[in-house]
C-alpha cells in the first residue's frame, strides 16, 4: 500500500510539469500580455521597462526553467497584478471554493445516489420516471441560466437568501451556488446509480441472496449495495474533478471569492503566476481525490488490493 | 408412495411474456418428491429443467411467470402463499445451489457473512451467534480451517471451495428440500465428484430431498433414485434410475442413453463412434405440433406430427410421453 501511495505521487510530477509547459505555451502565443493591459499608452520604452521588471524579457525556456526551479521549493512565484505571493492569494481563496465544492458534492450525493436507488427499485414507475425527468434536465440546463434563475427566485422574489456575495461565509451564502453547481452531478449519480443497481439486480448472487428468503429491501441492503457503490465512487471522483472546473462559472455568475474567479481575473489581466498557480492547485486537487478514490476502491472491494 | 409428499408439482405451465404474446416454455410439468428423497431432471439447455426449479421456489422473473398448474409444499399450495409465507419457506424449508460457484456468490462480502445470513434471516440468531454457526456449517462441507475461511472473499476460494460454501448456504437451515440446478457442471471432473459425494452424503445425514437438475443423465442417475427427462419444456419419461439405462422408453431417453460414453465398450463395440441425437432442440418460439420431438426422432409417423402424445402409465413403474413407446 505505501508503496503503491508513493508510486502514485511520484506519477504525478510529469502531469504537473506538462500542465505547467502547457500555461506557458498557450500565453506566450495569446495575444496581449500584462504589460499591454495595465498601460494604455504604448510608450515602448516604458513597455521594456515593465518586461524586465516582471522578467518577461528573457525567453520562454528561460523563464520557464526558473519556474520550475522556484516550484521546486514551493515558490509559487509573485503576481504581477498585485506582487503578493500567488500562494498568499490562493491560499486565501482556498477555502471558498473546498467549500463550494464540497457542499456541492454533498447535495449532489445525498440526493442523486438515493433518487437512483429509489427508481432502480421500481424500473418504469413512479418516481423512476420523475427522477429520470429530473436527471435529464440537471444534465441538460446550462449552470449560469440556472444560477439566474435561482437568483431571481430565491434571491429576488421570495427574498429568502442572499442574491451574491460570500457575506460572512455562512450556509445561507452557500446555499444557491452549492446548488446551482450541484445539480448537474447530482442529475449524472441519479442516472449512474440507477443503472449501477438496475444491472447489478440482475446478478447471478442476488438471485442467490433471493433463493435465501430474504425481502427485496434486505437483498437491496446486504448484496446490492456496496456492489454499487464501487461504480458510484467511479462517476463521483471524476465528478470532483469535473466540479472544479465548473466552479469557476459559478464562482463567477454569485461573485463567490474562489479560485475560479481568481482563474478568470488572473486570465483576463495575463497575470501569468496566478493563472499558473490556480490551475497548477486544481489540477493537484484533481490528482489528489482521484488517489483517494483509488485507496477507497480497495476498501469496498476486497478484489482489488494494492501491492 | 403414500401420505402426502414433499412437494408436488401438477400440470405446471411456465410462460415467457415476449411483450406481445404467451409462450409456454414448460408446460404440462407433473412430478411428486416425498420426504428425503432423490429426484433427478435431465435434459439438453433449453428445455426448460432450470426454469421448472425456479418455479418451486418462487424465484421466476419477468418475463417468466407461472402460467398456470399448482405446486404444492406439504400439501399446502405456494401460490397461495401471501409473499412473506414464501420467504419463510425459500432457504429455509427449499434451498437452491447454482450451477456457477463464480457469480453465485457476493464477491464483496466474506463468505462466512454470506452463510450467517441464513441463521439471522431463518433462525432469529444474533450476528455474533450466526457467525459462530457460520464456522460450523464451513467445517460441515469440510472446508479446512473453517473458523480462517470464513473471513475470506469469493475470489480467493476455488471453485470446489466456493460450491461447497454454496452448500454450506444453502443446507444451513436443514431444509426438508434442496434443489442443486447443475451444481458441478463449472467444475472440474475430479472435484466434481467430491462435490457430489458431499452433497448426497450430507442430505442423506439429515433426510434432505434433492432434486437434481443436469443435462448429464449418468450423473443424475447416479445420484436419484428416480429420473424425469425433459425435452421442449415437456416432461417425457419418468423412471427408476436403474430401469431408464436398462430399458428407456422414449425414443429421446434413449438417445440420450446412447449417448454416454461406457467405459469398457470399446472392448465390446470395437471403435465405433459415440452415437449422437440429430438436429437440435426447438427454440421456445417455433415448437412443433404433436410431438416437439418428431423432427429428431427416427420412429415418427404421421401421428407424431400432429397429435400431442398423452402420458402413459409403463408396465414395470413410470411414465411416458410417446406414442410409439416401447
Amino acid at each position: 500500500m505505501l508503496s503503491f501511495l508513493i508510486r502514485r505521487l511520484l506519477q504525478t510530477v510529469p502531469t504537473v510539469l506538462a500542465v505547467v509547459l502547457l500555461v506557458f505555451v498557450l500565453f506566450s502565443v495569446v495575444p496581449g500580455s500584462i504589460v499591454s493591459s495595465m498601460s494604455d499608452d504604448s510608450d515602448p520604452q516604458v513597455e521594456l521597462r515593465m518586461k524586465k521588471q516582471l522578467g518577461l524579457d528573457e525567453p520562454l525556456y528561460v523563464r520557464f526553467g526558473a519556474y520550475i526551479a522556484k516550484l521546486a521549493t514551493g515558490d509559487f512565484g509573485t503576481s504581477f497584478r498585485t506582487r503578493e505571493p500567488v500562494t498568499t492569494m490562493i491560499a486565501k481563496r482556498a477555502w471558498p471554493t473546498l467549500q463550494l465544492i464540497f457542499a456541492a458534492m454533498a447535495f449532489a450525493i445525498l440526493i442523486g445516489v438515493p433518487l437512483g436507488f429509489i427508481a432502480a427499485l421500481r424500473p418504469g414507475g413512479i418516481v423512476d420516471t420523475i427522477a429520470m425527468v429530473v436527471a435529464v434536465s440537471g444534465l441538460s440546463i446550462a449552470k449560469f441560466w440556472l444560477g439566474l434563475v435561482l437568483m431571481h427566485l430565491f434571491a429576488l422574489k421570495l427574498g429568502w437568501l442572499p442574491s451574491f456575495g460570500y457575506g460572512d461565509g455562512g450556509l445561507k451564502y452557500l446555499l444557491l451556488p452549492a446548488v446551482t453547481l450541484g445539480v448537474s452531478p447530482m442529475a449524472l449519480f441519479a442516472r449512474t446509480t440507477r443503472a449501477a443497481v438496475l444491472e447489478i439486480m440482475t446478478a447471478d448472487f442476488v438471485r442467490t441472496a433471493r433463493s435465501k428468503g430474504m425481502s427485496e429491501t434486505r437483498v437491496v441492503k446486504w448484496h446490492v449495495m456496496r456492489n454499487a457503490l464501487v461504480i458510484i465512487l467511479t462517476t463521483i471522483g471524476l465528478q470532483f474533478g469535473g466540479l472544479m472546473g465548473q466552479a469557476v462559472v459559478v464562482e463567477k455568475l454569485f461573485s463567490w471569492p474562489g479560485i475560479g474567479s481568481l482563474l478568470v481575473d488572473s486570465v483576463l489581466q495575463r497575470d501569468i503566476p496566478a493563472v499558473q498557480g490556480s490551475i497548477l492547485v486544481v489540477v493537484l486537487a484533481f490528482l489528489a481525490i482521484n488517489l483517494l478514490v483509488d485507496v477507497l476502491y480497495g476498501v469496498i472491494d476486497p478484489r482489488i488490493r494494492y501491492a | 408412495m403414500t401420505g402426502t409428499p414433499l412437494i408436488e408439482v401438477r400440470d405446471l405451465r411456465i410462460d415467457l411474456d415476449d411483450g406481445s404474446s404467451r409462450i409456454a416454455a414448460a408446460e404440462g410439468i407433473s412430478f411428486r418428491i416425498d420426504r428425503g428423497e432423490t429426484f433427478g431432471l435431465v435434459g439438453e439447455s433449453g428445455c426448460g429443467k432450470s426454469i421448472t426449479a425456479l418455479a418451486l421456489i418462487g424465484l421466476l422473473r419477468p418475463p417468466l411467470s407461472i402460467g398456470g398448474g399448482v405446486i404444492r409444499f406439504e400439501g399446502r399450495e405456494i401460490q397461495r402463499l401471501s409473499a412473506a409465507r414464501q420467504r419463510e419457506l425459500r432457504g429455509n424449508r427449499i434451498a437452491m445451489i447454482f450451477q456457477e460457484p463464480m457469480t453465485a456468490l457476493n464477491p464483496v462480502s466474506p463468505v462466512g457473512r454470506q452463510i450467517a445470513e441464513m441463521f439471522v434471516l431463518h433462525k432469529g440468531k444474533s450476528w455474533r451467534d450466526a457467525n459462530r454457526l457460520a464456522v460450523e456449517a464451513l467445517a460441515s462441507v469440510r472446508v479446512p480451517a473453517p473458523e480462517r475461511r470464513v473471513k475470506d472473499y469469493p475470489h480467493q476460494l476455488s471453485g470446489g471451495m466456493r460450491q461447497r460454501v454454496m452448500i454450506a448456504i444453502a443446507l444451513a437451515c436443514g431444509p426438508d428440500l434442496l434443489i442443486a440446478d447443475e451444481p458441478t457442471t463449472a467444475l472440474d471432473v475430479t472435484v466434481q465428484a467430491e462435490i457430489i459425494e458431499l452433497m448426497r452424503n450430507l442430505c442423506a445425514e439429515r433426510g434432505t430431498a434433492i432434486l437434481m437438475i443436469s443435462h448429464d443423465l449418468g450423473l443424475v442417475a447416479n445420484v436419484c433414485r428416480r429420473v424425469a427427462v425433459m425435452y421442449a419444456g415437456r416432461i417425457v419419461e419418468e423412471r427408476g434410475s436403474a430401469d431408464i439405462f436398462r430399458a428407456p422408453s422414449h425414443p429421446y431417453t434413449q438417445g440420450l442413453v446412447d449417448s454416454l460414453p461406457r467405459l469398457g465398450s470399446r472392448a465390446a463395440l470395437g471403435r465405433a463412434r459415440l452415437k449422437e441425437i440429430a438436429g437440435v432442440v426447438p427454440a421456445i418460439t417455433s415448437f412443433p405440433d404433436g410431438c416437439r420431438f418428431n423432427p429428431r426422432c427416427a420412429q415418427a409417423t404421421e401421428i407424431c406430427r400432429t397429435v400431442v402424445p398423452k402420458t402413459d402409465l409403463l408396465e414395470g413403474g413410470g411414465l411416458v410421453r410417446c406414442h410409439h413407446h416401447a
